[in-house]
Parts: C-alpha cells; structure tokens; sequence
C-alpha cells in the first residue's frame, strides 16, 4: 500500500508539473484586459464582433485610424488624402515608413490586393457589405463582375491609392478605420491559406504583432517596433482574456489579476446597481440600440396602425430603471443621440412618444376595439434573463393597455436568429450595433434589398430617400433627408419598435490605467492604454515570477 | 484475450455509427453555423461561405466527405473558430483537460476510498454518520455552487488562491477541488457500500478464522473485493472528467475543451460537435474496456468465469 501511496503521489506531483510546466514561464502582461468571449477569428476580413475587432485593429491598420479620445478618423497607414469636389473620388498618399512588422514596405498595392481579398466571393466575408460604397464593390462581390480592375480602386505608385465610390459617402474616412478595410499581407494568407495568422515570424501592419493565441485563455500581444508610430505605443506586452461569466470577471478585476474589463456581458446584472457607486466603474452610451422586430408579413401587423398602437403604450421608462438598470436611454427612434451627420451631430425625429388613448383609437379604427378580434400574438427572444423579464413587461402593458393576449416564446441564439430571417415570428427582440458613426448604419438596415431587414417590410420611399440622402454632401440637406426617412421608419410606419440605446459598461481605474477615453463608439485603441502603476502591495498575492 | 479482441474489433463499426448519427443529428437542430446576427450583405455571399464548406451538398455527400477525411486524421475546419481546424482546438484543449481531470480524478479516489473504508469500519457509530453526511453533501451540492463558495472563502476572503486563470500550480487547486468534491462523495459512498457487502461474506469470516491479523483481513482481502464497484463507475466517470467540465472551465477561465463541448452545439459548429463526440465515445469505450479488464486482476470469481 506505502509503495503504491507514493506512486500515486508521484503520479499526482507530475500532473501538476506538467499542467504549469508544459507552459513557458509565465509573466504577467503589462497590461491585461478581460475583453469577453473568445474572439471567433483573428482576420480582418472575417470578424464581426466589437471586443473582436478590438484586437484586431491593434494588428491589422488601415488607411486611416480611430481618434482614441474622438473616434473620428485620423491619419494611419495614409498620412493624409485629397477628397475631389464631388465627394466620389479619395486619393490616398502612403506614409513612407508604413512597415510590416517583417520589415517589408507597405504600398498601395498591398491595399488593393487587401479589399479585393474581402470582395472576393471565396472570402465570404460577412463584413463585406460595407466596402459595397466602392465603385463597383457590391457587382464584383456578388460575382455579377468578374474583373477586378473596374472596382473602383487602384494603385497610382507605390505610395498613391485612387478610391472611387459610387457615389459621395459622407462616412468614408471612418470606415477606413474599420477592420474590414484593414491591410493584410498578401504574401501569408497566399501560402497558408486559413491558417495564415499561425505562421511566424507574425506579418501585422498595425501597432501590435501576434505573441501567442490560446482558444478560451488569452491573446498576448507585442509591440511591433516598426509600426510607423511605434515611439507612441504605450504597452509593450498586453494579454487579452476570454471570459464570459461576470462573478469571475469582478473576481478577477478585484484582485488585480485583470487591469480592464470591457465587455457589459461581463458585468453581474444583480450587483448593478451597488456597481454604480464604485469610481472605476464606468458606464457610457454606445452605439447600439435594442428594439422589437415587427413581421409585417402577418395579419394583424400588416396593418401600420396597430404597429402604430403597440409602441404607443410601451412605457420603455420603467423597462430602462427596472430592469436594465445602467442608464440606458429610452428610444424612440433608432438613430443614437449624439451619431454624426459628417461634422454635425445628427439630429433624429421625435419618434412616437406614449400615448394610450391614442393607441386604442387606433386599434379600433384596425378593426380590433379593446383588443376584440385580436388573434394571440407571440413575443419571441433568445435565452437570457432580461431578454426575458422585458418580454414579460411588454406582454403585461399590451394585454393591460390594448386587450392583447401575448404569449412568450424562447429561443436559443441560433433557432431565434434563423426564426427571424425566415420570418417566422410575431414580435422578436432584436438589437443593432453600429459600424460607424453615421445613422446611415441603423436606417439601412431597413431598406427593401438588406439582408438584415428581417421584417418583411418594404418602402420604395425610404428606399429612395435614404439613397438620395447618401448622395448628398451638404450636411444640412442630408440632415433632412435622413430625418425624413427615419421619420417613415419610426412615426409612420414602425417595422420596428425602438426601445432603448444601449450603454457601454467598463471597470478600470483611472488612476492606474490611462488611455481609455469616453467616445461615443467605445473605440479604446489598444496603442495608447498603459497601465501607470501597480495595484496597491499586497493585493495581487498570485502573480507568478518567471 | 478473444474476448479483448472481440471488444477491440467491435469499436471502428460503433465509432461509425456514432459519428453519422451526431453528423446527422447535429444538422437537424434548427438554424446553422452561419446564421449569425449580422447577414452577409447578400445572398450570394452567404452562398459562397455555405459552398466554401460545403454546407450545401447533401448530408450523405458531406458525410463521405467527411469520411474521407478522417482517414488522413482530419477533423476539418471550425466553423465558429475558423482560423482553427477541429484538431488544433483538441491539441490546445485536450492537455488541459485531462490535467484537470486526472487530477480531480485523483482527488476524488484519494478522499473518497479512505473516507468510504473508514465509514464501513465505523458502522452504527457517530463517526460513520459523520461521514455519510459528508458524503451526502458532496453528492447533493453541485459545481457550481460548490465552485464559487470555494472561490469565496479561498481566494476573495482569505486569498490563499488565485480566483481563477490557468497559469501556475496555485491555479490547479480550486478547479480541482470543484470538480472532484462530487465525485469524492460518489466514491465514498460506493466503497462504504462494498465494503459493507465484502465483510458479510464468508471468505472473510474465514480469513479471520485462519488467524490472519485484522489488518490483513481488511486490507489484503476485503479492500480489493469492496473496491469493484468503484473501478467499475470509474471508467466513466474518467471519460467524463478527461472530457473536461463546462461548468468549471467556465468559472475558472480554463482553456480545457469541456466548454465546447456544449458550446460547438450551440453554435451548430458541425465538425467540431462531430471531432468532440467522436472524442468522447473513444474514451468512454477505451476506458470501459480497461474497466474490465481490471476486474479480471481485481476480483478472482471474474476470472474463473
């Protein structure tokens, strides 16, 4: 028995050596950030999440960068740019020290080959659509045009790019900070295929290079010392963690183990409020706003005026302080406050505000007087707690206010996304984050050909006044147009019910943390973030020395 | 031996089997890989991604095709992680895994046996219901409640652990502990069981007719018999700790595979549910056969038989 005791022990004390010890000496990063759920892809082309795209962008830059205090675009791999009067034709000039990380130049025809890649149909790019504002973009895209060279970009010299669009796009400059217009290097994707942010010595383009990349542990970035901006890069090592339960995540915040915990998925619903209190817990507004699809397709929603009527009795004031409880603002149109028109803030219509009385009337007038007549409607969601209690809020205001009977139907993620996009639904909860700071990433979602419309609904109206208004230059006159079709959208029509803007919610001290700037996209690139000092002694008992 | 062989023989045909139901079955769970919030701007693009993986042929074609690959030791692609092939995320997972459990397992063995032996010893006296209550707990209070009480007490209150994270020895103890607690109960009670069992019978009696010392009787004799029942829930009780545990790699940030195991079904990421299925049937298989084959050394009326 003694001997096999010990065998065992034995045993025991290898497992434990080889669990630490098949991993290099760990050292902290000097910075470490709980960015949420495992990204699903490093590639530009290919990620669609912000916390995603947040790495991504530290790799991969652009012609043009995010402000991290403004979010507004500034000079990255181009160092500046002429727009032509028109506003269709931008010609970029290169930076003469843009560099990958290997130490090769970067030139205009890295670009190119970078936005041909993702408007190639075998990339299937599910971002993609956002480069459809370049001449001819969406026709080679969808393989309607097999010539690459009547796209409308072009390399003039090793340092020039010629971009025409389709028409003016006030935005431009801001997608170009985006990652889906991000520069990736040729030479690796061509040799490895899928695999090609395995290969080393890394390629990036942007401020950071890729050190290691372990699924559900972290990704640990490094400075790239020959990004042209190198001398501003703050952090020389930063980890990025994947998490998704919020106790842990405060855990781990708490006892100095993460620096920053960016992800609002990550913060416990129930502490919310007792949160609030604390000095490094931020909340800000972001770019994204929650709502009600609805599916005109189905008697009684093809009528707009019971649309109309079940808006007017959602009381989103008590949605917002009683369940949700971060801040949000309650939405009567789906445009964010504050969202650019160029350089003025756009102004959105007024939406339609409460009004019982009103609602009945129109009920009435729809056939249904106190709800008579009214067939029993489903509210779909997917799994999650307030997803689930706001659906209980509504069922009770619809059946109190307008006499409707409203069941509750649950969905997990993927049967609630497919019920959507074959419409297979009443009412369904839905939400939209925005690409860029332009209201055009909200309305057009909702014209008659976007995959995302998802409510049945078509306007040839909209449709019109919202591609006039991206014509348009002259930010008054866009002003109006783009208020006018949101006014279709959400005072006439209401193939949405808007409900609230989301807010964003971090942790981070800004006392030891520096970089992290309020800006209404919640851009924090990661180049400028550095942690300034240590937790206080004694409170990070479990760093490990190398 | 021909027994051995005729259970070795009898795996690739079970594996197949297994593998087409989960390929089937995995496919006629509503929405697919790509139905993600945001559509590709056009159906022709979502058309190209579902031909890029061959997601719009027919199942029994994508099937060969998938056979095919398995010969070459090929899983494909992720379709939710897609710069990772079902392999590479076994390769990083896997290790982790079956540290974390090898260790819970050892956990739940080194307390459960002792605690299961030492409560048979002690019947009808205060300190077998000491035991049993114990082992009552560890039984009836599930991981992830067990989990964040640990985490409470060890490492928030008296920070003698990290709270979570998988980077040093300090990090392996709480998991461990989380994860091994129910099984250390399950063990404790079947033991106890055995070993109550195993002293009713005669050839006990008789050893201690013989004059052996009670030491002897208890451990060279009833202990190898009381222990059978353990052995024989241990073979899946390893498939199912090696696997990983979704519910601890999650509280933890470990970077095992137990969390894609429920997770690559919800996101309908079909190769990978058929690369991990296929991984956990292979070892529920291997390790009920090492199951039974251990009676043999354990118990000699197996033997004879």
């Amino acid at each position: 028995m003694g001997r096999r005791t010990r065998r065992l022990a034995g045993l025991a004390c290898a497992l434990v050596l080889c669990a630490t010890g098949c991993r290099p000496s760990f050292q902290r990063a000097d910075l470490v950030i709980l960015n949420g759920a495992e990204p699903e892809s490093l590639d530009p082309h290919l990620v669609t999440g912000q916390a995603d795209g947040r790495i991504v962008m530290a790799l991969f830059e652009g012609l043009t960068r995010f402000d991290p205090r403004t979010a507004q675009p500034m000079p990255g791999l181009a160092e500046r740019w002429d727009i032509s009067d028109d506003g269709c034709v931008y010609t970029f000039h290169l930076r003469t020290n843009a560099a990958w990380s290997t130490g090769e130049p970067i030139v205009a025809e890295d670009v190119v080959w970078s936005w041909r890649r993702i408007l190639s149909p075998e990339t299937a790019s599910d971002y993609v659509g956002v480069l459809f504002y370049l001449k001819n973009g969406e026709a080679f895209a969808t393989g309607k045009l097999k010539d690459f060279d009547q796209v409308g970009v072009r390399a003039l010299d090793a340092r020039t790019l010629r971009v025409e669009l389709e028409s003016p796009a006030a935005f431009f400059l801001d997608l170009c900070c985006f990652q889906p217009f991000a520069v990736v290097p040729r030479q690796r994707i061509e040799r490895h295929g899928d695999r090609w942010l395995h290969a080393r010595p890394f390629m990036a383009s942007g401020a950071y290079t890729l050190d290691s990349w372990r699924l559900n542990d972290r990704v640990r970035l490094r400075k790239n010392p020959r990004y042209w901006d190198a001398a501003n890069t703050q952090s020389a090592v930063i980890d990025l963690l994947s998490g998704v339960v919020p106790a842990t995540a405060l855990n781990l915040y708490l006892s100095g183990a993460v620096d920053i915990v960016w992800d609002k998925e990550l913060v416990p619903p129930d502490l919310i409020d007792k949160l609030k209190e604390r000095p490094d817990f931020h909340i800000a507004p972001s770019l994204g706003n929650y709502f009600i699809r609805v599916n005109v397709t189905r008697t009684p929603f093809d009528d707009p005026r019971v649309r109309r009527a079940l808006t007017l009795v959602i009381d989103r004031d008590r949605i917002v302080s009683r369940i949700t409880k971060g801040g949000e603002r309650v939405a009567y149109c789906v445009s964010p406050p504050g969202i650019a028109n160029g350089t003025n803030v756009y102004e959105p219509p007024r939406g339609l505000r409460p009004d019982p009385d009103l609602a009945r009337q129109l009920l009435a007038e729809a056939g249904y007087p106190h709800g008579r007549g009214f067939p029993t409607v489903t509210y779909t969601y997917n799994t999650q707690e307030s997803h689930r209690k706001i659906g209980v809020e509504l069922r009770e205001m619809w059946g109190r206010e307008l006499g409707l009977r409203v069941e509750l139907r649950q969905l997990e993620w993927k049967a609630w996304l497919r019920a959507q996009s074959m419409l297979d639904y009443d009412l369904v909860r839905s939400s939209w984050v925005g690409d860029y700071n332009d209201p055009n990433t909200f309305l057009d979602l909702f014209m008659s050909e976007n995959p995302n419309n998802r409510t049945g609904w078509r306007n040839p109206a909209y449709d019109r006044i919202l591609r006039q208004a991206n014509a348009e230059t002259d930010p008054a006159r866009r002003q109006e147009l783009l208020c006018a079709a949101e006014t279709i959208l959400v005072e006439q029509e209401l193939p949405v019910l808007p409900l609230f803007f989301y807010v964003n919610m971090e942790f981070f001290d800004p006392a030891r943390v520096t970089g992290i700037h309020e800006n209404i996209r919640s851009e924090h690139p990661l180049r400028v973030i550095r942690r300034t000092a240590s937790a206080p002694a004694g409170k990070r008992p479990h760093e490990v020395s190398p | 031996m021909k027994y051995l062989l005729k259970r070795l023989v009898l795996l690739p045909p079970l594996l197949l089997v297994i593998s087409f139901l989960a390929f089937v079955l995995v496919r006629l769970a509503p929405g697919g890989p790509f139905d993600r919030e945001r559509k590709p701007a056009s159906p022709e693009i979502e058309r190209a991604l579902l031909a890029r993986y061959h997601l719009d042929e027919p199942v029994a074609r994508q099937y060969v095709r998938f056979l095919a690959g398995l010969v070459r030791g090929d899983f494909g692609a992720s379709l939710k992680y897609r710069n990772h092939t079902v392999s590479d995320i076994i390769a990083q997972g896997l290790p982790v895994s079956l540290t974390l459990g090898m260790l819970a397992f050892g956990f739940s063995m080194g307390l459960g046996i002792p605690a299961g032996f030492y409560g048979a010893l002690r019947r009808g006296q205060w300190r077998e219901h000491g035991v049993a209550l114990l082992t009552l707990l560890a039984v009836c209070v599930p991981s992830f409640v067990v989990g964040p009480v640990l985490v409470m007490l060890l490492a928030v209150k008296w920070s003698v652990f990290p709270v979570a994270l998988w980077e040093s020895p300090l990090h392996v103890v709480l998991p461990t502990a989380s994860l091994g607690v129910y099984f250390a109960g399950k063990v404790a009670r079947l033991m106890r069981e055995g070993m109550v069992q195993t002293l009713r019978l005669e050839f006990i009696q008789t050893a201690r007719a013989k004059g052996l010392s009670e030491t002897a009787v208890l451990l060279r004799h009833a202990l190898r018999l009381a222990v059978v029942p353990v052995v024989s829930y241990s073979g899946p009780l390893l498939a199912d700790l090696l696997t990983g545990s979704f519910v601890i790699e999650n509280l933890f940030q470990i970077p095992g595979i137990g969390v894609f195991m429920v997770n690559s079904s919800l996101s309908r990421d079909y190769p990978m549910v058929v690369g991990l299925v296929l991984l956990y049937a292979i070892l529920l298989l291997l390790l009920n056969l090492i199951v039974d084959l251990a009676y043999h050394l354990l118990d000699p009326r197996v033997r004879h038989e």
